[in-house]
Formats: structure tokens, sequence, C-alpha cells
């Protein structure tokens, strides 16, 4: 037995011992990180400010609001579970609107109440349910994820309760019907085409490699990118599946083909470690993806091949407003505005203008909300009929030095 | 010169195609990453296949063995100051740090593997459990470690640690064959030489195979049959600590709790295709299975299709040869 682990262990010590010492004199060279890639990579450079409408409309409103003092509105989204993280951006943005708002008008302190639903499609009825059985509220900021958007928008409806989701994305939610439902950015279906439009446009790419993974968002999210970007892509296409680690042959592909682009429709699970294959393999182009791997655990998995990486987001880098990310930590808890924060702020600003308008029940305010034309701090708020914006805004970001920065508005 | 080269089946549905030339232009790039991937899927194979011989037990907890050494792998390396980007290390240091973790990797992977027979198999077989309550146990065991490791580390991935940037040693004609794919295929191979020579050569091998063959006489012939079961165990989970480092350097960020599974059933499947309980069909099994699943995704157009292709051609090689390739020979005499 010992004998036996001995064996073993001295067998592949020498292995890698031999192997290594074969290319000895290639392998020095490893430590240069940075070595690839930076030869081809374009030059976006950061942007570190982001313009405000000049008239964006302040939770404070004019100071001289009176409501009655139960008005109240409502926050439901995952505060606790493993995606809990977006739900308190959200929260800390819609709280940090509330406190203002009530700073600035002794006679109308308007309450903000939270409901946990965990993110879960499964809970969430429930916690709805429970919402809108509460007369006092009058509104909504919510829910966070499209699954369970998609679950509870017919309880909002039933109830006649308006309220404003800050990110869920699926296109199909507004195809429902629901008169209660409001999107504050932009959906799927917009985000392809800017993708389409930054990697030909900004990114100067004549040739994209489109991989998509076996989700309904990337399914989705790789149609509509085709679509726009047409014979860019046409030869160069692969798939993979959710839980797939090794990508050597989608790995040969791309290197074959020589794209100066690689697009990722899904999320950072996969898109991390196919990102560092390629550039392992030598592939020398950018890397795309969506806001499904616009997250810092792309960079921790994909290490220093992240360096190519570029998304492309509906969210607005909300950490960018100094004195919104200033107010922001007073509330946080010292933390600065995450994904979906200024969204979830300019959410309850809506909201808290139509109480300020001596609006007092749900009806009225979501006749507000319906007709509302007015300038946020992340972009203009004007609905159509279904309750999608008018107008959006998809965000570019890349990876620099390990960190996400903001490269400005791409479509 | 693709859409000429693209043949679409007459009629045929629009989701099944063949990309013939990719195929052609691809196959060796595919075939040298494959067998670089079936070697990691041979090696996390032998640990099932032995069990098998030895007990007629398929060890399903074995791809957690597997992904506890790749833990091992993960935390020796992060404490060595592996991280995000190649570390510039000399060749000798560097291969100093992946021995060791190497060496960690192994122990603990052993040790999981002694531990589990311990404490999982042993009881059951004491008491003459039927094979079916085995495999239930051998389930068990698998999900009750994946949430233990899940309770503990959550359910993300670990921080990527990368080892080195792979450098092209050969090149021909523009096939290039890096160190990283060199360093896994020839430690692979040479580990699985040894454990076959240790098995067909050795005393204790000679022991293992007695027991294979027949346990009853074995042990009245004086094999010490627990010992035996033990060195199995042991064996399979040192050669799972091994893949583990193998699998960390091509998957820097695969270490995660439910991050075996997969690649335990494609080791599983190899074992089969090979003939479980055999050695040689184990090591045949996984770079067959490595190399079509990459074939098949290029012929078919994406990656969607590896496991399709995979296990297509492991049913349709069992019909012909339903113990394997080589057939169930851990137990036969002729070894």
């Amino acid at each position: 037995m010992a004998r036996a682990r001995r064996i073993a262990v001295i067998a592949g010590a020498a292995a890698l011992a031999v192997v290594l010492a074969g290319c000895a004199a290639n392998t020095s060279s490893s430590g240069d990180s940075g070595s690839g890639g930076s030869a081809t990579k374009v030059d976006v450079p950061e942007v570190t400010n982001l313009p405000v409408p000049p008239n964006a409309v302040k939770p404070a409103g004019n100071g001289q609001a009176t409501c009655a003092a139960t008005t109240t509105i409502a926050f439901a989204g995952a505060l606790s579970g493993a995606n809990a993280q977006l739900g308190i951006n959200i929260l800390n943005g819609a709280q940090l609107a509330v406190n203002q708002h009530n700073a600035a008008n002794a006679n109308c302190q308007v309450q903000l109440k939270k409901f946990d639903t965990e993110g879960d499609p499964g809970k969430a009825p429930g916690i709805v349910t429970q919402v809108v059985s509460e007369t006092d509220i009058i509104g909504g900021i919510g829910l966070p994820f499209s699954g369970e958007s998609k679950a509870t928008g017919a309880i909002f409806e039933q109830a006649g309760l308006v309220h404003l989701t800050p990110s869920a994305t699926n296109p199909t939610l507004t195809q429902n019907g629901w008169t209660t439902f409001f999107r504050a950015l932009g959906n799927d279906n917009v985000q392809g085409p800017a993708a389409a439009k930054f990697l030909t446009g900004k990114l100067g790419a004549k040739k994209v490699c489109v991989i998509q993974d076996d989700s309904d968002y990337g399914i989705g999210l790789a149609k509509t990118t085709n679509d726009a970007l047409g014979a860019v892509a046409a030869d160069c296409q692969d798939k993979i599946t959710t839980g797939q680690k090794d990508f050597s042959s989608v790995v040969n592909k791309v290197i074959a083909a020589k794209p100066d682009a690689v697009f990722y429709a899904g999320y950072y699970a996969e898109g991390a470690p196919l990102d560092q294959q390629l550039v392992t393999k030598g592939y020398q182009g950018v890397f795309v993806g969506p806001d499904g791997v616009k997250d810092d655990k792309f960079i921790q998995q994909a290490g220093d091949a992240s360096n190519n990486a570029f998304f492309t987001c509906p969210c607005v880098p909300g950490e960018l407003l100094p004195e919104f990310a200033d107010a922001y930590k007073g509330v946080s808890g010292g933390q600065a505005p995450g994904t979906y924060s200024l969204e979830g702020y300019d959410s309850a600003t809506i909201l808290l203008a139509g109480i300020d308008s001596g609006i007092k029940d749900r009806a009225a305010l979501k006749d507000f909300v319906k007709n509302y034309d007015k300038d946020g701090f992340s972009k203009h708020f004007k609905w159509d009929g279904t309750g999608e914006l008018a107008a959006t805004t998809v965000y570019g970001y890349k990876v620099q030095a390990g960190k996400i920065v903001y490269v400005g508005t791409i479509g | 010169m693709p859409v000429i080269s693209t043949i679409v089946l007459a009629q045929g549905p629009d989701w099944i195609k063949f990309d013939i030339a990719a195929f052609v232009s691809q196959f060796w790039n595919n075939t040298i990453d494959g067998l670089a991937y079936g070697a990691i899927y041979a090696l996390v194979a032998m640990g099932y296949t032995m069990v098998y011989g030895v007990l007629q037990l398929i060890n399903f907890a074995h791809s957690e063995v597997f992904i506890v050494g790749a833990y091992a792998v993960f935390f020796t390396l992060a404490a060595l100051g592996f991280g995000p980007s190649a570390p510039g290390l000399s060749l000798p240091a560097l291969v100093g740090d992946l021995v060791l973790a190497m060496l960690v990797a192994m122990l603990a992977a052993g040790l999981m593997a002694v531990l589990l027979e311990r404490v999982a198999y042993r009881p059951l077989r004491r008491r003459n459990a039927p094979r079916l309550a085995f495999l239930i146990t051998a389930i068990g065991a698998s999900f009750a470690i994946q949430y233990a490791l899940f309770a503990w580390r959550g359910a993300n991935p670990e921080p990527a640690v990368i080892m080195f940037r792979p450098q092209p040693v050969f090149d021909i004609g523009g096939v290039i064959i890096d160190s990283q794919q060199i360093t896994i295929f020839v430690a692979a191979i040479i580990l699985m030489i040894i454990v076959d020579q240790f098995v067909n050569r050795t005393r204790l091998g000679r022991g293992l195979r007695a027991v294979a063959q027949d346990p009853d006489t074995a042990t009245l012939m004086g094999v010490n049959k627990e010992r035996v079961i033990v060195l199995t165990f042991l064996i399979g989970g040192i050669l799972a600590g091994a893949a583990a480092l193998f699998y960390v350097m091509k998957v820097p960020a695969g270490v995660q709790f439910n991050g075996g599974f997969i690649l335990g059933i494609k080791a599983f499947a190899a074992a089969v295709l090979g003939g479980i309980g055999n050695i040689r069909g184990a090591l045949l099994g996984g770079l067959l299975l490595g190399v079509i699943g990459n074939y098949g995704a290029t012929l078919f157009g994406n990656a969607q299709w590896i496991d399709v292709v995979a296990f297509v051609v492991l049913v349709a090689i069992l019909m012909v040869r339903p113990t394997g390739i080589l057939g169930e020979s851990l137990g036969r005499a002729r070894v």
C-alpha cells in the first residue's frame, strides 16, 4: 500500500519533470502576463463621467408635498439567497430616493416596505399576494428577475397595483396584456442589435464568431445579435451547453476562423472558461459578453485572459454619478452603487413624484406612470402601451486592470 | 468555400448538417486536444474500473473523490501564490510547485476514497447487503459530498489558478502541440503504465487480481481481502488526485462543488467503453471518448453535439461488443 503510493508519486513527479524540461526554453518566458492580446486590442477608452439630463426628476420634489402618513410603496425582490446582491442594489437605490424625499417633504412621509422573494419564481407569488393585500401600498418596485416577474405579473394586474421592474429583461414580460407592468430599462431584444453595433462600430470587427449557450437568454440574444450582424458572423457560429468546461472544439474553430471578435451569448459560468481557453490557445481578438457575463466573477474565473473582454448591458453605471454614489453609500453601509442601483432609485422617484402630485390610490398612480414623460438620472422615462420604454440605451463596459469600467453608451 | 463544402442533408431537417471541410481541417487539432482531455477521463476512469473489477461496485461517488482532489490542488496552488496570471517562475520551481500540488491532491483524494470505503461501503459489506444497497449508497454519498462542499464553499467556482501559459513545442504542418497538452498526456500515460505494471507484476497486484477473480478462494489462499479493497480505493483516489491537477491545469476555474459530476459520468462511460474492470480499457476508452466528442462537435457544427456523438458511439460499440472494446479483464485469468 505504501509502496503503491510511493511508486505513483515518484512516477508523477518524474513525468512532470521530464515533460516540462522538454520545453524549458519556452516556459521560462511564460511569466510576462499580458504578452498576448494587447497587440491587436482596439482602443476604447474608459469613460469616467456619465452625463445627467439637466431636468432629471429628483426624489425631493418641491418640498411642498402633503400626503397621508400611511402612504406606502413596496419593494419586492431577492434580499436573501444566492442572487440577493441584485435585489439589495435595487432596494438601496429605492431606499435612498425615499429618504431624500422624506427629508425634503416634512408633510409627506412615504414608507418603503420590503418583501423578500429570494428571487424564486415558486415563492414570489405568495409574497406578492401579501403585497397586494396591504391596501396602504399604492405602488411597487420589482420584481428584479424575469422568472419571478413572469410568475407574479397577473397578481399585480388583478389588484391593479402598478410596479416598475428595474432589472427584468425578458422580452415576453410585456406581451401578457398586463397594464400594471412597467420596465425601467431596455429588454434583451435591444441588447442584441446594440451589441452588433458595438462589435462592428467601436470595436471595428470585420469578422465575428457568435457562440451561444443553451438557455432561453443566450439563444434569444444570439438570434437578435446575429440578425443585426448579418454576413459579419455568418461563417462562424457555435453552441455550447450549460456546465461545459472543455471548449477544445470551439476554440479550434475560432482560432481557425481568425475573427476580430467573439460574442458570447450566455452567462459568466461558461463564458469565463471559454475566454480563458481561447486566450490560452493564442486567440488575439476581443471577447464580448452581455449583462449575463458582466460580473466580477468573470474576471476571477478567466484570470488575466479577461483583459480582452468587453460587455454590453442595459444597466447604467450609477457609480459614476458622484453625488448619487456618495449619498448611496450612506444607505448601503459604505458599499458603492451596484448594477441596477440607479434604476431602482429612478423607479422609486417616479412613484414618489406621483404621490407628491396628490395621488392617493392605486388606479391614479397607475395612470400617472402610464402617462409619465420626464427625464430620470439614468434615462428618459416614457412608456409605450405595453410597458416597454419608448427609447432605451445600452451601455458598454470593458475589463481594465482587473476591474469592470464604463466605456460609454453603445446604442 | 464554406458554402460549397457544407453538405446539407437533402430534404433533411435544418438542425442537422455535416461540415466535412471543418472536420478535415481541424482533425489534428481536435485529435490532440481530445487526447489531452481524454487522458484526464482515463485517469478518473481507472478509479471506476478498478473498484468495479474488485467489488463489482459502481462507485458513483468517485467523481467527488476527484473534485476533493481538485479543491486540494486549488488550495495548495493558491497558498503557493498562484493566481489569475501565470507566475514568472523558473522551470524547476514551477515543476516543484506542481508536483507538490499533485502530491497534496493525491493524498486528499486517496484519503477521501479510503474514507468513503470505510464509512459508506464497508458496513454494507459486513452485513452482506444486496448490490442495490451499494448502488444507492454510492449515489447518496456522491450527493452528500457534493452538497457538503456546496455548504462550505458556495455555488460559485473558485477563482482561477493559472499554472503556466502553454508554449508551442512542436509545429507539424500548422498543427501546434503545446507544452500543456504534452504534460497532461505524457504524465497520465506514465501514471497508468505504472499502475498497470503494479497490478500485473507485484505481489500486491497479484493479490488484487486474485480477489477480483474469486474473493473466497483468494481469502483461503491467504490474501487479505479487506486490505486489497482498501488498496483498490486508494489507487483509484490517487489517480483521481493526479487527474485533478491536470484538470485544473486545463480548466483553471473548474474547482466547483459539482464540477466533478459531468466529468465523472464521462469517465464512467470511458471505463465501460474500454471494458469495465480493465485497466488498459480505461485508458483506451478515455482517449477515444475525448477525441470522438471533439470530432462530433466539429462534424456537426457545434459543441452541443459532443455528448450526443460520444454516447451514440458508446451505445454502438456496446451493441457489437457488450463487454467493451477490450473486455472485462481484471477478473479474468488471462491478465
